[in-house]
């Protein structure tokens, strides 16, 4: 940092810093890491997107037209990769970023530089999972899950996923240890833990989620590795392993990533439904218990993937009731959310019509997820598109879409511009529809019989398949509206008032203009 | 589900008075769901239609399931749309201040809690019978492939029959180069045949990677892994021809291993045990000679 001391700007010590792509790479800045979080997540949302868009082309009439088999098993496995560990993970690293420190009125992140470092991993990850495809033998095909042995026959495009696993891993560790020290050491005076933001609070334990289950996902991904490369048999039967342990294993890790990525989902719209309806979100404490049970509980059900995988009957029992108990917690929130909008005095500008979507869509999503935790009714459905359908009515309509919420409400405070609302609406509206007409008819896929991971099919199944692929397309091609709006926003919205929602109360709305100073509160806010 | 039969109650009062409106108005109720559940049998975009005791089950718990849903989709949303509709700034309408009312909220985690305990009695139930692989009429092993299915009788009649069961669809339907049949890929050269009404245990393994069987008419679906067996069981209620599909990613051509299993009439399956065997015994006889 000599060198920048250096430079007799006349500015003063606060803001020196290099500029060009200099400031990028050496920032230690939250909200430039967070800015830098939030395009590297939307540029991958638009390779998996683009993925998702070469599957449903191919699915778009039965018989192989555009993808062979391996290669679409290629795609499949990397949309699901980089749409999780590219996308919704790091677009909500990149919200923590911005919001937790102008939240609780801290200057910054605890760990400035390990905050840059977390972020400088991915575009490495994100790299070695793309470049995957132009190896010899391609890239990883045996799905996002790569369950062994099939994933011990790929080639090196699995080691390449593997090390890509390992880096996003670190990253998240990282990024959850700065998260968690943040929130527990940097709060303002007078804030104490039950008087957090709900989008503070369900980081926290999103964070803590993470720290515990990551790890996990690193050792199930070296386990895969030894047995690929350094002659272990952990998940090979003929050595004495089992490849069913993999799935103990992956999903103990993958059921909690589940609420990874929707909790901080919860916190967006949490923040966004008091603020458009102008009254205190109802029971915020119970929201608080609510989060904490949800991801307790998110602990104890990872089984419920593996229905078909055989266990003993009290096993199948103990996961089935485990699972059927998340719908409670969740069942609360939503009535909590449905009684802070009662008698409140709404509008309905684009970040609260797409929390007011997220909440519809993904009450759909819970209904099919209690569908799913049905033993005898997963027995059936397992495997199926009827699951594809259920879990994108969680991840999509229910993670994007509270991103989308979130972006469109801070969007403000971050550029000092206000958006485009009638191209939000368009946004939300045009998202809406397609989102459905992909989603809803794949449960009625699923229900009469048509397996996932599927190039090609029989033909009772091809007129859904059509609307599908019209919807996905659709929906695809609404999400560049959604850069259109985000790029015009920066360059030539309109200036923004500091608080342009008049519901809003949190500090970043009340003690900060907008856009946000680059370095705010560095003096503590007093929070009575 | 009470709003249905409120619906219904309303216009039953209004046609013949309220004397015994309550028992017509659930009978009314009762007949509107079986309408509906029946209409959605045969459809092609549900649950094909069940064909075991165990698929019945699972088919059944199914709709009452949806049904339950439906309900509480309308009674959350018709209170949040109401809501959308009326307390809106645009209406004038000023925001009360209230945040939190603790018996309210006990009242509304108890409520899911007594939902979830009336879906999870019989799913127990069909669970457990589901698990009940004892005392089978007959044993049939059946193995995954990269990509196709084996078949090895092992107790039972037709104890030693043994065959590969591939798809038979032909390539240039899958490149487009011919029509495609009805049973596009859901259609193999040696079926599984079993007879009717008989319990039929299947033991399930792989050779090489997972793979998964899987016959939705018959309600079974169970992983198959290499090293290891699983099983499951059924009892086919009607002769016929049922097909499913490999239900867990096994490489390639994943989506070209279909299952087809064909039920018999006792009799017709006794002369099919005969055919097979005969055939083996030619074919081990010419082994024996070319030696």
């Amino acid at each position: 940092m000599a060198a920048v001391h250096g430079d007799a700007h006349g500015h003063g010590h606060d803001d020196h810093h290099p500029s060009g792509i200099m400031r990028w790479i050496t920032t230690t800045n939250h909200k430039d890491i967070g800015t830098m979080y939030l395009w590297f997540s939307f540029a991958m949302f638009l390779v998996g997107g683009t993925l998702a868009m070469g599957i449903r082309a191919e699915l778009y009439q039965p018989g192989i037209q555009i993808l062979q088999p391996e290669l679409f098993n290629q795609f499949t496995t990397l949309h699901g990769l980089i749409m999780v560990f590219g996308a919704i993970m790091p677009a909500f690293v990149g919200f923590a970023n911005w919001q937790v420190p102008m939240m609780i009125g801290a200057p910054d992140m605890a760990f400035a530089r390990m905050n840059n470092w977390s972020f400088w991993l991915l575009p490495v990850a994100a790299t070695l999972l793309i470049s995957s495809f132009f190896v010899p033998g391609g890239a990883a095909a045996g799905g996002w899950t790569f369950y062994p042995p099939l994933s011990t026959q790929g080639g090196l495009g699995v080691d390449l996923m593997i090390f890509a696993v390992h880096i996003l891993g670190a990253s998240s560790i990282m990024g959850s240890i700065n998260i968690i020290t943040t929130i527990l050491n940097m709060r303002a005076p007078g804030m104490t833990l039950m008087k957090m933001p709900m989008f503070v609070w369900t980081w926290l334990i999103t964070a803590y989620l993470l720290v515990l289950v990551m790890p996990v996902l690193a050792g199930v991904v070296t386990m895969l590795l030894t047995d690929r490369h350094f002659g272990t048999s952990f998940f090979n039967a003929a050595g004495g392993g089992d490849p069913v342990m993999f799935q103990h294993i992956f999903w103990f890790f993958g059921h909690p990533e589940v609420y990874i990525m929707i909790l901080p989902s919860f916190g967006i719209v949490s923040e966004v439904i008091p603020t458009f309806s102008r009254k205190p979100l109802f029971g915020y404490s119970s929201m608080v218990y609510a989060t904490a049970s949800i991801a307790i509980l998110s602990c104890v059900v990872w089984a419920h993937h593996m229905f078909t995988a055989g266990m003993p009957t009290v096993g199948q029992l103990f996961f089935m009731y485990a699972t059927m108990l998340i719908a409670v917690p969740t069942a609360v929130k939503v009535f909590n959310w449905t009684a802070t909008m009662w008698r409140g005095s709404m509008t309905f500008e684009t970040p609260m019509l797409f929390s007011i979507g997220f909440i519809f869509l993904f009450v759909i999503g819970g209904f099919s997820g209690v569908i799913c935790a049905i033993v005898p009714i997963d027995i059936q459905v397992q495997d199926t598109y009827y699951v594809i359908a259920h879990f994108h009515y969680v991840l999509v309509s229910g993670s994007l879409f509270a991103l989308f919420a979130g972006a469109y409400y801070w969007i403000p405070k971050w550029t000092g511009h206000m958006y485009n609302e009638t191209l939000g609406k368009w946004h939300f509206w045009l998202s809406m529809f397609f989102f459905n007409l992909t989603f809803f008819v794949q449960h009625f896929l699923g229900l009469a019989g048509m397996p996932r991971r599927i190039p090609d099919y029989n033909l009772q199944f091809a007129d859904f398949n059509m609307i599908s692929s019209i919807g996905a397309f659709g929906f695809g091609l609404t999400q560049l509206l959604f850069l259109y709006i985000m790029i015009s926003c920066i360059r030539s919205g309109e200036k923004a008032p500091q608080k342009p929602w008049d519901g809003a109360t949190t500090l970043e709305w009340t003690h900060l203009p907008c856009p946000a100073p680059y370095h705010s509160f560095e003096k503590p806010p007093i929070v009575k | 589900m009470f709003l249905v039969v409120f619906g219904i109650r309303k216009i039953s009062n209004h046609v013949g008075g309220n004397m015994r409106s309550k028992s017509v108005a659930a009978l009314a109720g009762v007949s509107a769901l079986a309408l509906y559940s029946s209409m959605a049998i045969g459809s092609k975009y549900n649950l094909p239609e069940p064909q075991s005791v165990i698929a019945k089950d699972i088919y059944d718990q199914h709709i009452v399931l949806l049904w339950i849903c439906l309900v509480i989709f309308i009674g959350v949303f018709g209170v949040m749309f109401y809501s959308i509709l009326k307390h809106r700034k645009s209406l004038g309408y000023k925001a009360a201040n209230f945040h939190h009312s603790t018996a309210v909220e006990v009242v509304w985690t108890i409520i899911p809690c007594l939902i979830l305990i009336v879906m999870a009695y019989p799913a127990t139930k069909t669970v457990i019978a589901m698990k009940d692989t004892s005392s089978p009429d007959m044993t049939i092993k059946a193995t995954g492939y990269q990509w196709m299915w084996g078949y090895d009788y092992l107790q039972g009649e037709g104890e030693g029959i043994s065959f590969f069961s591939k798809l038979s669809t032909p390539r240039v339907q899958i490149e487009n180069k011919a029509p495609k049949g009805e049973n596009y890929l859901l259609e193999v050269d040696n079926r599984v045949v079993v007879p009717v009404g008989k319990k039929v245990r299947v033991i399930i393994t792989a050779n090489d990677v997972l793979h998964a069987w899987w016959v939705p008419a018959l309600g079974i679906k169970q992983d198959a892994i290499p090293g290891f067996i699983r099983d499951t069981w059924f009892t086919a209620d009607k002769p016929g021809i049922y097909r499913g599909q490999c239900a867990e990613l096994c490489g390639k051509d994943h989506g070209y291993m279909p299952i087809v299993v064909e039920v018999m009439e006792a009799g017709e399956y006794t002369k099919w045990v005969a055919a097979q065997q005969g055939a083996s015994a030619v074919k081990t006889s010419m082994h024996v000679e070319n030696k």
